[in-house]
Parts: C-alpha cells; sequence; structure tokens
C-alpha cells in the first residue's frame, strides 16, 4: 500500500518561488511562479519545450545574469535564513555554493578525476591536501563512483565512461556542500543504465540534499520525485505529489500532457 | 473533452480495442446468465451446455483482454485517466469472469434440482425476479462503463441493496420450506446456492461500477460505505 502523504503544511520548505517573471530581454518566459520547493525532497519540472522548466531551474543560480538583458521580478527565497536569491545585493557567486548545478551534458573538467572533485573547494581556498582527500572521498562515495575510480584518482576525468562523468559531474557538485541540487536533464544523454544509476543516486542523495530536477522524460519525473510541476509556455499549470499527479492530475491541461494527448 | 486523442493514433487505437473487448465480454457474460436462469426456471438441458461452453469463450476473453492490458503498460507506460482506465478494466474483467463462473454454478444447481425427484419448491419467479434484476445491474454497469458515467456508476452501487433484500428473501422462504417438509431439504440448499450465485453476480456488477467511479474521477470508493463514498466523490469532482 502506498504510504500516506504527510500534510503539506508540515514539510518543512527550502525554498519558495513567489510571483516569479523572467524575461530574455522583451521576452516573457516565465509568468508569475509560485511555486514551494520542499527540503530534502525531489520536484521534477516537466513540460513541452520552451515551457520554460529550464528557465526558471537557471533562475535558481542566476545562470541568467551571465547576459544582458535578462531581467527578473518576484523573488525565490531560500530557506532557513529567508533570502531572496534573486535580490541585486546578493552576490549570485555565493548564490552557486548553496546550490549547484548538473547539466544535460558531463562536463568534466580537463583535469583529473581528483581535481575535478576539488575544484569548487580550491575556489573556496581548501587547499590542505588531508582536507581536500577527504572531501573529493566523501563526495565520490556520495555519487556513487568511489568504488569505480579510488584507484585511479590521478586519471583524467575524460577517460571514464559518460555515465561515470556524469556521477562525476554529481560530485563535483556535492563536494562543495549544497543546500540544492539542480540538474537539467543529467539522463538525456546516457544509455539506459546509466540513466537508471543517476536515477537511484537521485533517490539516495535526497537524504542530503534537496533536489530540482527538469526532465523531459515523464517517466523518470514519476519514477525519482516527490513533487511535480507541470508548466506551460512560462506558467505553472500544476504542482502537487508526483503520485498526485500521474495518478490524479487536477488541471486538464496536465492530463492530457502526461498521457500524451497534447505536446 | 479537450485533447480527447493520443498523438499516437496506435494507442488510441489500443485503449479503445481493450474497451470494446470488455464490453463485447460483458455481452457474452449477460447472455450466459439469462440462460443459466432460463435453466433454472426451464430444467432446460441443451441450455446447460451451451452456458459451460460459453464459460471457455468468457475465459478466453479475461486472458485475451488481460493481454492487451500488459502490452499497454509495457509499451506507452499509460498515466492518468489512461492508466486509470487500464487498472479499473482489468479488475473489470476479473468479475466479468467470476460472474461466468457463478453462471455455471447456477446451472449445475438446475440440472440437480431438475434431476431430482421429490417435492420441488415453487419459488421459480422469485429466483427469476432476483436474476433479472442482477443481470440489470449488469447492464447499467456496462452501460456506465462504455459510457464512462460516474453519476450512473453511483446508482448502481446503491441500488445493490435491493438484491440483498431479494436474496435474504429467498433465504426466510427457503428456511420455512425445509422447516415444513424435510425432504425439500436437498432442493433448498441447491436454491440457496443458485440464490447466492445471484446475489454474488449482483456484487460483481456493483464493482465494475466502483471501477467507473475509479476511471472518471480517480477516487477509490471500494470498501467504503455510503457516506464516506460521497465525500470521497465530492472531493473528486
Amino acid at each position: 500500500m502506498a504510504e500516506p502523504k504527510p500534510d503539506l503544511d508540515t514539510l518543512p520548505l527550502k525554498a519558495q518561488a513567489s510571483a516569479l517573471d523572467f524575461y530574455y530581454g522583451d521576452f516573457q518566459a516565465l509568468k508569475k511562479i509560485d511555486m514551494p520547493i520542499y527540503e530534502k525532497r525531489v520536484t521534477a519540472l516537466i513540460g513541452p519545450s520552451g515551457c520554460g522548466k529550464s528557465t526558471f531551474l537557471r533562475c535558481f543560480n542566476r545562470m541568467h545574469d551571465l547576459y544582458p538583458g535578462n531581467r527578473y521580478v518576484g523573488e525565490i527565497s531560500l530557506h532557513p535564513d529567508n533570502v531572496n536569491l534573486l535580490d541585486k545585493s546578493v552576490d549570485p557567486i555565493e548564490v552557486r555554493m548553496r546550490l549547484s548545478m548538473v547539466f544535460q551534458k558531463p562536463n568534466p573538467f580537463p583535469k583529473t578525476i581528483f581535481e575535478n572533485v576539488a575544484y569548487g573547494l580550491r575556489v573556496r581556498g581548501v587547499n590542505r591536501r588531508a582536507i581536500l582527500e577527504e572531501k573529493v572521498e566523501e563526495a565520490l562515495r556520495a555519487a556513487a563512483l568511489w568504488n569505480e575510480v579510488k584507484d585511479r584518482l590521478q586519471d583524467m576525468a575524460f577517460n571514464l565512461s559518460g555515465g561515470q562523468q556524469q556521477r562525476l559531474c554529481i560530485a563535483r557538485a556535492l563536494a562543495t556542500e549544497p543546500e540544492i541540487l539542480l540538474f537539467d536533464e543529467p539522463t538525456s544523454a546516457l544509455d539506459p543504465i546509466a540513466t537508471a544509476s543517476i536515477e537511484e543516486l537521485i533517490t539516495e542523495l535526497k537524504q542530503r540534499v534537496t533536489i530540482l530536477i527538469v526532465t523531459h522524460n515523464m517517466q523518470q519525473a514519476a519514477r525519482v520525485s516527490d513533487f511535480t510541476a507541470y508548466m506551460y509556455i512560462g506558467e505553472l499549470v500544476e504542482f502537487g505529489w508526483t503520485d498526485d499527479i500521474f495518478i490524479k492530475p487536477k488541471n486538464p491541461q496536465t492530463e492530457a500532457y502526461i498521457t500524451g494527448r497534447f505536446g | 473533452m479537450p485533447h480527447s486523442e493520443h498523438f499516437s493514433k496506435q494507442y488510441d487505437s489500443d485503449l479503445e480495442d481493450v474497451r470494446s473487448r470488455v464490453l463485447q465480454m460483458g455481452g457474452v457474460v449477460e447472455a450466459q446468465i439469462l440462460a443459466a436462469i432460463e435453466c433454472f426456471s426451464s430444467g432446460d438441458t441443451e441450455r446447460m451446455t451451451e452456458v459451460t461452453d460459453t464459460e471457455l469463450r468468457v475465459n478466453a476473453y479475461e486472458v485475451d483482454i488481460d493481454d492487451l492490458c500488459v502490452h499497454i503498460v509495457a509499451r506507452r507506460q499509460p498515466a492518468a485517466r489512461d492508466l486509470r482506465l487500464i487498472m479499473g478494466v482489468s479488475k473489470a474483467v476479473t468479475d466479468l469472469e467470476r460472474m461466468g463462473d457463478e453462471a455455471e454454478k447456477i446451472t449445475r444447481m438446475a440440472r440437480l434440482i431438475h434431476e431430482r425427484k421429490g417435492p420441488q419448491i415453487p419459488l421459480q419467479a422469485e429466483v427469476r425476479r432476483s436474476g433479472d434484476l442482477a443481470v440489470a445491474q449488469l447492464r447499467r454497469a456496462l452501460d456506465a462503463m462504455a459510457r464512462l458515467d460516474p453519476d450512473e456508476a453511483e446508482r448502481i452501487i446503491s441500488e445493490d441493496a435491493l438484491i440483498d433484500t431479494e436474496f435474504r428473501g429467498i433465504l426466510r422462504q427457503l428456511i420455512t420450506f425445509m422447516m415444513e417438509d424435510p425432504r425439500t431439504i436437498s432442493t433448498a440448499l441447491e436454491i440457496i446456492w443458485v440464490a447466492k450465485a445471484i446475489e454474488r453476480i449482483g456484487d460483481h456488477a456493483k464493482n465494475i461500477a466502483e471501477q467507473v467511479i475509479y476511471i472518471v474521477r480517480g477516487t477509490d470508493v471500494r470498501h467504503t460505505g455510503k457516506e464516506r463514498r460521497r465525500s470521497a466523490t465530492d472531493e473528486g469532482a
């Protein structure tokens, strides 16, 4: 029997998007998004191409700041300190230390396996070898990669398989102990076995970190997430427990999308 | 309903195929039950064989439809109302198959009753009335399934009590016969089996109606009292 779902009011919040608009120049890509992100839960963002799910994800680590003309309105508050991530006074570098992103294609640095994971720590000024070694091992273990690479930490990261490279990127993201992990279609470039290992990892990682994942694969959302948000042309159409969204969605648009009647 | 068709026409046609086969199976089962009740009234042995033969067709339908459902799950990973349709249909098919078993049981008992020499029990009309009620429930349940009509399904569920009342009435009368003339006990026990089989057919029709509500509204109303059923329905509406 399915476990009873706790009352949403009793779940701790990790972040909250409130009346969030986002503009690429004149084009409004997100419209009044209000959405909670619950702590140590996996939240999946689904919707057809161009619905704004990746745009929304990228707001969280202020990636849009890299291009001129992009503009945020509204806020994303990060808990427990309730800081608005989008506030101009907040340094995007600081934000990115608290939220790490894993991309669609594995993008290891042209460095050794060890240095890839140690990179974020070095940027933070951690240089003592013993601490680096400890943290790198911990991150690699958390990313379920340690046993496969422990004897070849000085090999170049590019020598790993696609699935291993993606887990290395996850280890690199975990090394700085972020509060939220952002995944942008993390398995779309991987084969089914590597995909299954990343999905398994996501399920394990939610013990320690809050996860937000964009995926085109609806079954992946159904498999890994606790909550699902369906977006369409920049709007949040429906947000709810994944079980509810996939068995009994409230909104006919959501139902049409997840049953393959509408894209 | 907006967006009623899938992008995949094959998916639409697979789901439609499942639905139409369930309705066909329902039609076969309905005819089988009518024939079984007719056997009980008339003792027509040819029709008894017909009911038994039909059972094989009903079983084949069950296997065939379940196989279709498994294929759709494996190939399409249905969600939301498609998922509920597959789950609901799969359960309804089991109910239909069990109704077929009950029809066969009725003919078995009918054969024993008609072959036995000795005092008869004149309860044909009562049993027939109860049987007609059960068949009507089944017909309405299939209709509700065809039209995906949860309101009609609710009415069917609430009217199941009528068949239960009929069953208790038959039971009371049979007890009277048995007390008055113990030579009727064997026949009375067989009629109880028949009446019970009819009552079970009514229960299965109710189960199918519950699946219609699940398919359309996503609320599981099984094993809920009237009050809870109503609040679940309100919540699902």
